[in-house]
């Protein structure tokens, strides 16, 4: 097998990085743009995840019929995300045929149209894409318990955006954003499979490299200033299950606290795997929180989740109670856990058995050319590819004293919102 | 640049098949470019055994499989396979009840080991029935506020009717309630055996020596008693239009699914109608359905068609997610669809299109372990033999638009459509 890394910039700021993969006769190549919801400001709210809609929606070259059936009949696949601090677009195609995803990807960079009848179009789309999430109480609770953490920095709506936005948004806004963040100057395309790195680069450079870079206006940065004091708040809904979600400030991914935080979360609420594609998880059944939440019948499930974001955003834990428990049941016995594990030191074996569980699930991702060639890119969004390179190391790193002060300094009621969602069909239970 | 080698796609000089004296069907081939192994397989203990009053007896039993054996309990199974970070899972469909695991390398027998444990001697202990309880009916009131899957429920009850497809396989809270402990050992005794078991791994793993491997912890299992699947009755076909609405109150969304009945898998229509189908509402973004319901109006984030074909008859069937006011609109704009799709079926330019997505998209299906285990389950189940991906190519190709327009006609007919909507 061979895999090597290599790292390039074009003359017009555009960052390259390229990995060799000769497994499977696939390639996956992967643009992102420095640009996401944190970067939106009231009123626009949604603005990055529609625009990266349009995005599908033609350009002179390629008018979106065209573009979707090409690469389709090529037997790809091919989509877009857009997160809090990033926007990007993928194809993954057989080896032969990715020159396609390439072509495209330079041509949408600049060309695309933004039509003001596809712009009315897609507005009912996206605000059924809302709609739809509106239907799931875990959206409607994650939603306000993010409003309430942060007042200050623009992580505080999701990316969607909120509905009013959705309907007062114009092409110009839409257009306006893709102008002013889509340039190479403030881009990354990843690429990793099956292709010879001086070819690829011959053929990027190509199609790239006459871009014009442009000025990039600098991120909105409005840290959020420390919480101080624990914030409660519910949301009522249909249904007959009881959700809480437990919300703490936590470290950004280039913070070396990322990585305690990330143990803690292994240890209370089970291994979260790092693979976009691919890759399956593992349970959580010998975890803490499922011990104490879970095999106690106090609760039904419970997971927990910490994001790789460019500055702090939330560790969170959800938990679906049981339906013969009330959810400050389940509260005082999670508060337990978290008072066990910062009062009692974590034996090293604990912490040995989470750093395997990773280990298993980083072999589990790389089978995955699709997951490669995120990761190539993603960590350039917060840190470097090499941030990823020596993820596994920086977990082997922590000693239980790391736990014991993570804990003490994230884990603490007052840098946390907890969100209780409650539905407004349960029967009374006797 | 390089061309697709079809000698990467599995075939008869790459995959182990042997049948163990007990009756295990074990398959396997092999992937040294992976630190870590895939294993998947079912047995033939499916929800078709449940009894109406209690249905979900069969995915109940799967569930229980590990929460407990004679040699370890709970905590020690998820013990063991948690600190290997490895994974197993098991769960029942309607003929079957499947497993799906996953490993290092190095933790192979370990693995192996788990599953003959919980497929011979699971215990069900009374408290671990308990808690699995509660999170079936759990489940079941989140489902009950899922206007997708209540949608796609009522269409089974509709398109299926008098038919045991119409029964969701994890069952309602009163046949949830209705199991006992006894129910669930008396269901692991009467229905699991060797008999019809198959077991697919794909990996670092010597194909020499998997089937020793396997016959090591299953090869002395034998069970007599195991009976024969029920036959299935047969499926008497809508003679009028039918429309069901479930209400569930406070949703922003409502679901929609209008559809028929469509092919087994082994019907020589299922490669037509699965074309036929790309191109009516999956092809690109959802071929035509995603074009007029999305792209054009403006109704959906997501709408396209499906053909779900198994042993029996599958659905063909088309979904969306819309605002409740526009409900009637893109239940029109689909039935105009589906009109036109068997009137005039498809045209040669977009019946290549998708035929060259079919066999273009096999090198992605087929990269990683897990792709390669559903391949080689498909290919046991269904009786492909193992040169049919091989073959596939030349069988995507062969169809023609006439093939495509006698399917359409022969399942889909625009004027005895079942129409499901769930929400507000």
């Amino acid at each position: 097998m061979t895999k090597s890394y290599s790292e390039h910039l074009l003359a017009n700021g555009l960052k390259v990085l390229l990995k060799e993969i000769h497994t499977a006769p696939l390639v996956s190549s992967w643009v992102w743009y420095r640009v996401g919801s944190r970067d939106e400001i009231t009123g626009h709210t949604g603005l990055s995840h529609w625009c990266e809609h349009m995005q599908f929606k033609g350009t002179p070259q390629f008018p979106s019929s065209v573009l979707d059936r090409a690469v389709s009949r090529d037997g790809g696949m091919w989509n877009a995300f857009t997160y809090f601090d990033w926007t990007t677009y993928f194809e993954t195609m057989p080896a032969n045929k990715i020159d396609l995803g390439l072509r495209i990807e330079a041509d949408r960079m600049v060309n695309s149209l933004f039509d003001e009848k596809e712009v009315a179009s897609e507005r009912t789309v996206v605000i059924s894409e809302r709609e739809g999430s509106e239907n799931e109480p875990y959206f409607l609770l994650g939603e306000a318990v993010q409003n309430a953490a942060f007042r200050v920095h623009p992580y505080h709506h999701e990316v969607i955006g909120d509905l009013p936005d959705l309907k007062s948004m114009s092409r110009d806004d839409l257009y306006d954003h893709y102008r002013t963040f889509y340039a190479p100057n403030n881009a990354v395309i990843s690429v990793a499979g099956d292709f010879k790195t001086s070819e690829m680069l011959a053929r990027i450079r190509e199609l790239y490299e006459q871009i014009p870079g442009g000025p990039i206006p600098p991120r909105l940065s409005r840290p959020e200033p420390a919480a101080c004091g624990e914030h409660r708040l519910t949301v009522e809904g249909p249904g007959e299950t009881t959700y809480l979600f437990i919300s703490y400030h936590a470290p950004a991914a280039n913070d070396p606290d990322f990585f305690p935080v990330t143990v803690l979360d292994s240890l209370l609420a089970g291994p979260s795997s790092l693979n976009m594609f691919g890759g399956g998880g593992i349970s959580n059944k010998t975890s803490r929180l499922y011990r104490s939440l879970v095999e106690k019948e106090l609760a039904v499930s419970v997971s927990g989740g910490l994001s790789a974001t460019a500055d702090p955003f939330l560790y969170g834990v959800v938990i679906t109670v049981h339906p013969k428990r009330k959810p400050e049941e389940a509260l005082a016995a999670f508060d337990d856990e978290i008072k066990r594990i910062q009062n009692e030191r974590t034996p090293v074996a604990e912490i040995t058995r989470a750093i395997k569980q990773a280990r298993a699930l980083f072999a589990y991702g790389s089978e995955n050319i699709t997951n490669q060639a995120f990761w190539l890119g993603h960590a350039e969004m917060f840190a470097a590819y090499d941030w990823f390179l020596t993820y596994l190391e920086k977990l082997a790193q922590v000693t239980p004293a790391d736990l014991q002060r993570a804990v003490q300094k994230y884990l603490r009621p007052q840098n946390r919102v907890v969100g209780t969602y409650i539905p407004t069909d349960a029967e009374v239970q006797a | 640049m390089k061309s697709v080698n079809q000698h990467s796609l599995p075939g008869p000089d790459d995959i182990t098949r042997v049948v163990l004296p007990n009756g295990i069907t074990v398959l396997a081939r092999t992937n040294f470019n992976s630190p870590s192994v895939v294993i998947g397989g079912y047995l033939p203990c499916g929800s078709l055994f449940d009894p109406d009053e209690k249905l979900g007896l069969a995915d109940f039993t799967a569930s229980g499989l590990l929460r407990g054996s004679e040699k370890r309990d709970f905590q020690k199974i998820f013990d063991d396979l948690e600190s290997a970070g490895a994974n197993l899972s098991f769960s029942a469909g309607g003929h079957t009840a499947g497993f799906t695991g996953r490993c290092l390398s190095e933790d192979l027998p370990l693995l192996f080991d788990l599953l003959a444990d919980a497929l011979r001697c699971p215990v069900f202990p009374g408290e671990q029935v308990e808690r699995l309880r509660a999170q079936f009916l759990t489940g079941l009131a989140i489902r009950a506020q899922d206007t997708a899957e209540m949608a796609s429920l009522t269409f089974d009850q509709i398109v299926f009717k008098g038919h045991p497809y119409a029964r969701p396989d994890d069952g309602w809270p009163e046949t949830i309630q209705a199991i006992t402990r006894d129910d669930l050992a008396d269901f692991h005794r009467i229905h699991y055996g060797p008999r019809g078991l198959v077991l697919a791994i794909v990996g670092t793993v010597e194909p020499k020596a998997i089937a020793g491997q396997v016959a090591k912890v299953l090869g002395d299992w034998t069970n007599p008693s195991q009976p024969e699947l029920p036959a299935l009755p047969e499926l008497k076909p809508l003679k009028n239009p039918v429309t069901r609405k479930v209400k569930i109150p406070g949703k922003s969304q409502a679901d929609l699914v209008i559809g028929t009945s469509g092919p087994r898998r082994k019907d020589p229509e299922f490669m037509p109608a699965s074309l036929g189908n790309s191109v009516l509402g999956q092809f690109g973004m959802a071929g035509r359905i995603g074009e007029v319901v999305r792209e054009k109006s403006g109704l959906a984030y997501y709408a396209s068609s499906s053909l779900s074909a198994g042993v029996g008859p599958g659905a063909w069937d088309i979904s969306a997610g819309v605002n409740p006011g526009n409900v009637q609109k893109a239940r029109d704009l689909i039935c105009k669809e589906i009109a036109r799709f068997v009137e005039k079926g498809v045209t040669a330019e977009e019946l290549a299109d998708s035929q060259s997505n079919f066999v273009g998209r096999l090198p992605l299906s087929l990269e990683s372990n897990a792709g390669v285990v559903n391949a080689l389950l498909n290919i046991e189940r269904f009786d492909l033999g193992l040169d049919y991906y091989r073959r596939y190519p030349g069988l995507v190709r062969a169809v023609t638009p006439e093939d495509v327009l006698a399917t359409a006609c022969k399942y889909l007919h625009p004027d005895k459509l079942a129409v499901a909507i769930a929400g507000s």
